[in-house]
């Protein structure tokens, strides 16, 4: 029963074999930029390293920040036809109206607004009206778009609209790939419209991506399952990511704090993820990254996606320092991937806050006598920086007074004191692959996001009935039943509406059964 | 007089959401409305009160309902202009100039959004100079205006026209049950005012308050500078505290969300512990036992790093804030008023509204 865990960055792709709470191995290799051979090359080492054949293996996670690089980069986005249920009701606003230019041109202008949008309630704001769907169809396989969002008003209330009008589109466009909102997001119809429409844009994509990591893993001879990690740390299969591309955007840094709440054994901790020229810092609770509160931006997009509050420091391995005043300067500019060139223990002339670790004893790479001429001051004073910038940022991130510990990963986190701000810091062993290890460790969830009268129901039995059925999603997405644990139950009253309206959110997680 | 601009609606959202004082809604979706009519080639001007006619016709309009059905089941886009309509045929006569009831949070932008598909003005004032939860809450209805007759709109097309209420607690009630009907969102227009009674009894200046508001922390935003300290100065208010929310109570009481928010402080606040309690709006800030600061003067919470508003809708634990204090107009502090929006009126039984001094500017 070995899981491997993949982390396909834009620089290097890493991988780890895992059994139990065990790493046997881990690696890491250039990207590729076709993916897939970086993918092998990766699979392949770290088989060798763990000694296992690819029949051992039961499990491999991968993680990738490739769809995030493409709403960001504009690339590889296909036209989308975006319709809108929602008649009479929401025609002030257009979909797409809050977007950059360059994007929603990539997109193009193929917007349909028609009935099927329903109230808070689940009534129908106006009659569904299928005829209307299937006028729309036609123009849509007219003009050759292959892509479709659907997304109705209050559909994560009640989608029965939203699936109708799913059926005769697919109907009237054999060929079309359509999403539905209320399988994207919670409420907030812009936001959650810009994410289905993103998804929308994102599945041919996602489709020949899938199939290059499937077709790297089966060449390796790996014949087991194949999942995706999720923004909130928990998995998807392949068939589900090719589906929901977007479900994958923060992948990126949550699994380098769920990496890292494994590898140091902490639940409660702040995590700084330190890289070359920036550092990313978040908290842990329970085991998971703390979610942001509000909106999130993608590529210049507003959605509502939970994903975690992480923010990040212009200081890394790579920043570069200056003596320029009594306050010497480290960072925020960077040499960046060029570190092994320039830095001066790798033989460059620039003082990055890797030769200050070298010259200080807190690191023990490259040449060091190539920094021993560093002035002792200089040095110092550069510490107090570094260290200050840290300890600041960890309490930025901390709820509570409570002496919480810090876990640093990261190939950077060499920078690291070993206290900071009078908070132990941990570094864990395999730090530099704690993204590939948050991976491999993904749990499966289910989640409900609704809203209930409590005229005739007490709110106990409002959350009770929202938690049954997220067990009964998390099960249907291969947990097992006695691991689920209820991470999120909340339940927000609604004001202004009768007969107590009130937002139910519940959120549960568990192992995966394999 | 003068033509608002895109840059005074980006800055007049993040001041409305500061005067909001935590609620009022959010002004986005309002704010790509402004934007898309000004990019429509449909200006609106802003007229200050002492700009005003003596028989000017100036109607108060904003949306009422819950905020949460608001940025899910967006408008149809004519319900102001309907409600304006239906209003101006009742009392026989054009209304020249739109104001807002209440300039903190969505509704500072629904006068802008209606003026212009109107071809009117907006007046540079409101009723409340912030935000409050009933809509009898306003300088108008405490001077003696009457809310009725009144018209509500929904995205289909209803118009509720409200010939007369008894009292404006029945205009309250009667509007609200109405707009439930509605499916939980609609836009109200109140029975238009002369320009006199205008100039007496609406909170002045209050929409270039909130653009100059906004102006300041996109200023502070760009140089790195900090928010809180200019908002202070520019508004002669009290940076009470900056503090992490360590507790967070949420209930439901009548239809409105309220609550309490436990404060710690941090950085020069450190060691000092404050309570907020909040009713839609945060309503009073109490330090060691003693309330500091009470309805109607206004209590800012604010991200600590950006200075942008923070709703209650969005509190939760752990969050950084700094916690201002702005002192109210006083057409808000008199005794007629206080029986209306002081702490008595939110249940906050033995608090005695202490007006906080304007700080020295």
């Amino acid at each position: 029963m070995h899981r491997i865990g993949v982390d396909v960055g834009g620089t290097n792709t890493d991988a780890v074999v895992m059994v139990g709470r065990h790493i046997l191995a881990a690696v890491k290799v250039p990207t590729s930029s076709d993916v897939t051979a970086g993918l092998m090359q990766a699979l392949r080492e770290v088989q060798k390293q763990a000694a296992i054949l690819p029949n051992d293996v039961s499990l491999v996670v991968i993680g990738t920040t490739h769809f995030t690089n493409a709403v960001v980069e504009r690339r590889h986005l296909s036209e989308t036809a975006v319709v809108r249920l929602c008649l009479p009701a929401a025609q002030c606003l257009a979909p797409m109206v809050d977007w950059p230019a360059d994007l929603r041109a990539t997109i193009g202008d193929h917007v349909f607004l028609a009935s099927g949008g329903v109230e808070f309630d689940g009534t129908p704001i106006a009659p569904f009206d299928p005829a209307q769907i299937s006028r729309i169809g036609a123009v849509i396989r007219e003009r050759g778009i292959k892509a479709i969002a659907v997304t109705g008003v209050f559909a994560p209330v009640k989608d029965q609209y939203e699936r109708a009008a799913a059926a005769l589109l697919a109907a009237a466009c054999p060929e079309a790939s359509i999403t539905l909102s209320s399988s994207i997001g919670q409420l907030g119809l812009l936001e959650r419209e810009s994410a289905t429409i993103l998804n929308s844009a994102l599945l041919q994509l996602a489709r020949r991506t899938v199939a290059s990591l499937r077709e790297g893993v089966a060449q390796c001879g790996i014949t087991c399952p194949v999942f995706l990690s999720q923004n909130d740390g928990t998995l998807m299969d392949a068939a589900q990511a090719e589906r929901f591309p977007v479900l994958t955007f923060a992948s990126g840094p949550t699994n380098s704090m769920r990496g890292a709440a494994f590898l140091s054994g902490q639940s409660e901790a702040i995590v700084i993820d330190v890289g070359g020229t920036t550092s990313d810092v978040g908290l842990l609770h329970k085991g998971f990254p703390r979610q942001a509160g509000s909106t999130v931006d993608i590529g210049g997009v507003r959605t509502n996606f939970r994903m975690p509050d992480v923010f990040s420091i212009g200081l890394g391995g790579g920043s570069i320092a200056v003596d320029e005043s009594s306050v010497p300067r480290v960072g925020p500019q960077s040499v960046g991937f060029e570190l092994t060139r320039r830095s001066r223990v790798f033989g460059g002339d620039v003082i990055t806050a890797t030769d200050l670790a070298v010259a200080a004893g807190r690191a023990n790479i490259g040449d060091a006598s190539r920094v021993r001429d560093l002035d002792v001051n200089f040095v110092r004073r550069c510490w107090e920086v570094i260290d200050r910038r840290l300890a600041a940022a960890a309490d930025r991130s901390r709820v509570s007074p409570a002496p919480i510990p810090v876990i640093a990963v990261g190939g950077g986190s060499i920078l690291m004191p070993k206290t900071l701000g009078g908070l132990e810091v941990i570094r864990p062993e395999h730090f530099a692959v704690a993204n590939a290890i948050g991976a491999a460790i993904a749990q499966t969830s289910g989640e409900v996001d609704r809203i209930y009268s409590l005229e005739n129901l007490s709110r106990e039995a409002a959350l009770a009935e929202a938690e049954a059925e997220a067990r009964q999603k998390a099960v249907a997405a291969g947990a097992l039943p006695e691991s689920i644990l209820v991470t999120e139950r909340e339940d927000i009253p609604l004001s202004y509406l009768r007969g107590n309206a009130t937002r139910v959110r519940v959120k549960v997680i568990g192992d995966m059964g394999l | 007089m003068r033509y608002l601009t895109e840059a005074d609606i980006e800055a007049l959202a993040i001041g409305a959401a500061i005067l909001g004082t935590g609620g009022g809604g959010n002004p986005y979706i309002g704010k790509l409305r402004c934007l898309q009519e000004m990019r429509r080639g449909k200006p609106v001007a802003l007229i200050g009160l002492d700009e005003l006619a003596d028989d000017a016709f100036v109607m108060p309009i904003g949306g009422i309902g819950a905020p949460v059905v608001g940025i899910e089941k967006l408008e149809e886009g004519n319900e102001g202009l309907r409600a304006l309509r239906a209003l101006e045929d009742f009392c026989g006569r054009k209304v020249t100039g739109l104001i807002s009831a209440e300039i903190g949070g969505g509704n500072a932008m629904e006068p802008i959004i209606t003026a212009a598909a109107a071809g009117i003005p907006v007046v540079d004032g409101d009723g409340m100079g912030r935000a409050f939860p009933e809509m009898q809450m306003t300088t108008f209805s405490i001077y003696g205006h009457r809310s009725t007759p009144a018209a509500i709109s929904d995205d289909r097309g209803n118009v509720v026209l409200f010939q007369h209420a008894v009292t404006e607690q029945w205009f309250e009630r009667l509007a609200r049950s109405a707009v439930v009907t509605m499916g939980g969102t609609a836009i109200g227009a109140e029975a238009p005012m002369q320009g006199s009674y205008v100039r007496r009894a609406a909170v002045p200046g209050t929409v270039t308050q909130a653009i100059r508001l906004g102006n300041l922390v996109r200023k502070a935003n760009r140089e790195h500078s900090n928010a809180i300290a200019l908002i202070c100065a520019a508004e002669q208010g009290v940076h009470l505290m900056d503090a992490k929310i360590v507790e967070l109570k949420r209930h439901l009481r009548g239809g409105f969300a309220v609550g309490e928010i436990a404060l710690e402080g941090i950085d020069a606040h450190a060691g000092s512990r404050a309570q907020v309690v909040f009713q839609n709006e945060f309503l009073s800030f109490e330090r060691d036992g003693a309330t500091e600061v009470s309805v109607p003067d206004l209590i800012v919470i604010l991200d600590v790093d950006t200075g942008h508003a923070i709703t209650t809708e969005v509190l939760r634990y752990g969050q950084r804030v700094a916690v201002l204090a702005l002192p109210c107009h006083e057409l808000l502090r008199t005794p007629e008023a206080l029986a209306v929006v002081g702490p008595q009126a939110f249940g906050l039984d033995g608090v005695v509204f202490r007006p906080l001094a304007r700080a020295a500017g």
